[in-house]
């Protein structure tokens, strides 16, 4: 199976799968990210409560959650179209997964966002510090770690969907491993894919968990 | 001392969780220059009336004023009163992943839109003051509780308040770490800082204090020059918690 074609195959692979998480992450954050601060700022323990914003942002983000990825990428494939101009390859996968993490990462972030000590906080308010400034300069920067390590679980996760997303034909590392181990029974193609994917998973978990670490002032 | 303007001025305050009162119809005025003592038992609601003096407490009717101004109707700017109204807290609060010097930075560069230089200048000059300038560049977690104390002093201190609150400050501390930093609240009262104290440290309130309150169930029962307030008190109760300080000899 080693011939030349296979090799390039896989590489292309790993970079599809390396390209669509990365991407989904990233835009996943722009979206995710302000969406878990105004769940963590509109909650009734938050600094601004805000029933009826939270109460919204509660909805959607459940509702897309409940959704099973499978079917979402079918859902969405209109929009997917109206985005990028067609609903396979790698950047067609890019728009569900971005929908699917979007509301995965708010809730990571709102969880970090609600791990910071309200007596910290408080003591913001106390020198009169305004929304914004308590968002960014406390809120923000005291969960740096807890954040980091989100960014970790949100990437594994993005990952993990992609490879489904090879289902209907999303390309990518997932995408060879149905081709070859589903569809033509060549068991040995889909061990290596799922190697190659197991040392992602294990590179980008330590880097972040290496990285958040770094970041982490409060330990000796 | 005679204090004669009055700083903070509180009408008839009413707090309510939501299953009846915590403080019933407080009524105090705290003037310039004063040091006002909040004693009582835990849970009579001292800690909770002087949340409610910066807003970290909302009141369900009555009044506050700063200078003359109303600081508790819906329109009030907290973040540009709470400028005026430093407060520093049981368990220090201060920011875990700031170095000292930054933890104080923050409120005079970020809310008050200071220059650095000069910023840094003075919280330099409060961390000497405190006996603190060597650890200006070490994290919150390699200080002592009482070192941590001081830091949150001064960095309540460089935002130039009129009015400090301090919310037991001593509670969390080691006995041994108590003493510096009742030194550093004794030394800004004697230069005239308008303070209000909520403490459990008797000694230090005597000392301290130009007028006692003595709160229990929610209101205030007795109020009082300290040296009136411990050597006679007028109400019952008071009586009987001070007593609860000191002990009789065992007999042998």
């Amino acid at each position: 199976m080693w011939d030349k074609e296979m090799i390039i195959m896989l590489a292309e692979g790993t970079a599809d799968t390396l390209y669509m998480t990365l991407v989904s992450t990233l835009f996943g954050y722009i979206l995710g990210l302000p969406m878990g601060i105004l769940l963590a700022v509109t909650d009734k323990e938050g600094i601004r409560p805000n029933s009826f914003i939270y109460k919204v942002l509660d909805f959607t983000a459940n509702l897309i959650r409940s959704i099973p990825f499978l079917i979402l990428l079918i859902l969405v494939i209109p929009v997917t179209k109206a985005i990028v101009g067609k609903s396979y390859g790698p950047s067609g996968t890019v728009v569900p997964l971005v929908i699917a993490a979007a509301p995965f990462i708010a809730r990571l972030v709102e969880s970090s966002l609600k791990e910071v000590d309200h007596g910290v906080v408080e003591a913001a308010m106390s020198m009169g510090a305004g929304t914004g400034q308590i968002i960014w300069k406390v809120m923000l920067a005291e969960a740096r770690t807890s954040l980091l390590v989100g960014v970790t679980i949100a990437i594994g996760t993005i990952l993990g969907y992609s490879a489904m997303a090879g289902v209907v034909g999303g390309g990518g590392l997932g995408d060879i491993a149905i081709r070859y181990g589903y569809y033509r029974y060549e068991t040995d193609v889909m061990v290596v894919t799922i190697v190659i994917l197991v040392l992602l998973v294990q590179i980008l978990q330590g880097l972040g968990m290496l990285l958040s670490k770094k970041l982490d002032r409060r330990r000796a | 001392m005679v204090h004669e303007e009055k700083l903070l001025e509180i009408h008839d305050l009413v707090k309510d969780y939501g299953n009846g009162p915590v403080l019933k119809d407080i009524s105090l005025d705290v003037h310039k220059g004063e040091v006002v003592v909040l004693i009582g038992p835990s849970g009579c609601g001292k800690s909770t009336f002087l949340r409610c003096m910066n807003g970290l407490e909302s009141i369900q009717s009555g009044e506050i004023r700063l200078d003359g101004n109303v600081i508790t109707d819906k329109k009030t700017k907290w973040s540009e009163v709470r400028q005026k109204i430093g407060m520093v807290f049981q368990s220090y609060e201060l920011f875990p992943h700031m170095t000292v010097l930054d933890n104080i930075l923050l409120g005079p560069m970020k809310v008050q839109k200071k220059g650095k230089k000069e910023a840094q200048e003075e919280a330099e000059r409060l961390l000497e003051r405190v006996g603190l300038l060597d650890k200006k560049d070490a994290f919150p977690r390699q200080l002592s509780g009482g070192q941590k104390q001081r830091v949150a002093i001064v960095r309540a201190l460089i935002m130039k308040p009129e009015i400090l609150l301090f919310d037991e400050v001593t509670a969390a501390l080691d006995p041994e770490m108590v003493r510096e930093v009742l030194d550093v609240m004794l030394e800004l009262a004697r230069e005239g800082s308008t303070m209000v104290i909520v403490t459990h440290e008797m000694q230090f309130a005597r000392a301290v204090a130009d007028r006692i309150v003595f709160l229990d169930g929610g209101e205030i029962v007795e109020m009082d020059t300290p040296e009136n307030l411990f050597t006679q008190p007028k109400t019952d109760r008071a009586g009987r918690f001070l007593h609860t300080f000191t002990f009789e000899k065992k007999e042998g």
